[in-house]
């Protein structure tokens, strides 16, 4: 645990940590073929199920192992306390834009680096645009409609008053199953 | 060395295999960084970075730039690592290529660069404003967020999508590609 303080304490190690897990991410991002327009705009058009299988296999793997580690001691919790005005109209506003752009905001910086100038000089200046203004807004929403329609719970077990182990296993059944369901429907 | 280098330059990997080497790199951040794998907050840091420069008082009595710090850490440095790293598997899968309108968005809209730029901007406008009144991304929220069962970071992945495929169809409504 000493040594992993120092890890997480450490500003320049820190800098260093963040650009290796972009590039990493990158990497990815590519190989699966998410740094590609027709791979997200297929996804949203729902003719090419790349993101959900990449996305699922993601959230498959990475919540046995976060609540592993958690179990250990090794990880925190970071989930936030949600709201509908934050979350749905946030994500609704969000996906109006990525229906647009064909890129999210980490697959629009891997776009880039195939060489996909709209991304760059649409998506990216767009992003730098839109994060600016709502930076402006938010003296008038962050007590107002971010925080309408609170969420009663924080996370799914408590939602459905099952332990954190048996709720892991119920998503994990359904993921698990609704990728295999695309598997054998040959999409 | 010949396998890896066979593998590194495959075009394509399953899908299955990368998103189970992102659940482990998320897994990382949270053990190394103790922060979710996120991507809109750099976009957040990096204009507090350009606010500064040009016009240091207003940008340093803003709310949000308290709140989450013009400067150049982690949450930063991810948009240039995804940039280089994309970059490289590009190369390596030898499809790297400068373009300015995707093959799809051409063979609906027609290749006008103006038209699919003007558009990306409008689409970079929402995601960025929306990705930070929504608090997060398709990785700080819909994997970083589900993979700790928050109930909000899932309800917020949904409409990410139910947004996305809603403005997509009618994009595309009546362009044949559906």
């Amino acid at each position: 645990m000493g040594a992993l303080s120092a890890i997480r304490g450490s500003r320049v190690l820190q800098v260093l940590l963040g650009l290796l897990t972009g590039i990493c991410f990158g990497f990815l991002l590519q190989k699966g073929g998410l740094t590609d327009y027709g791979t997200i705009e297929g996804q949203l058009l729902l003719v090419d199920f790349t993101v959900l299988k990449v996305m699922l296999s993601a959230v498959i793997v990475g919540m046995i192992v976060f609540h592993l580690l958690k179990h250990l001691g090794y990880v925190n919790s970071h989930a936030a306390e949600g709201s509908l005005g934050s979350n749905v109209i946030g994500g609704l506003i969000f996906g109006a834009g990525f229906g647009l752009l064909g890129y999210c905001p980490g697959t629009v910086a891997g776009a880039v680096g195939t060489g996909a100038l709209d991304a760059l000089v649409g998506g990216m200046v767009g992003m730098l645009i839109g994060a600016g203004a709502f930076a402006e807004i938010y003296p008038e929403v962050r007590a107002t409609i971010l925080t309408r329609g609170k969420f009663p719970v924080v996370t799914v077990p408590e939602f459905l008053h099952t332990g954190v182990w048996t709720t892991i296993l119920i998503l994990e059944v359904c993921m698990i199953g609704f990728l295999l369901v695309l598997g054998y429907s040959g999409l | 060395m010949v396998l890896l280098f066979e593998i590194l330059t495959l075009a394509r990997w399953s899908p299955y295999v990368v998103g189970a080497g992102i659940g482990i790199l998320t897994c990382l951040a949270f053990l190394l960084s103790d922060r979710p794998l996120g991507c809109s907050t750099a976009f957040v840091k990096a204009r507090g970075l350009i606010g500064k420069a040009i016009n240091p008082e207003k940008t340093g009595r803003m709310e949000y730039y308290r709140e989450i710090i013009p400067q150049v850490d982690w949450a930063l440095m991810i948009i240039p690592g995804i940039v280089i790293g994309a970059f490289l598997s590009s190369v390596l899968s030898g499809t790297f290529q400068v373009s300015w309108v995707p093959p799809l968005w051409a063979s609906a809209f027609g290749s006008n660069v103006v038209v699919r730029v003007v558009v990306a901007l409008l689409g970079g406008i929402l995601l960025g404003f929306g990705a930070r009144w929504a608090g997060g991304c398709t990785s700080g929220h819909g994997i970083s967020g589900s993979i700790q069962l928050s109930l909000g970071s899932m309800i917020t992945a949904a409409c990410f999508f139910a947004g996305g495929i809603g403005i997509a169809f009618l994009l595309f409504h009546g362009t044949g590609m559906w």
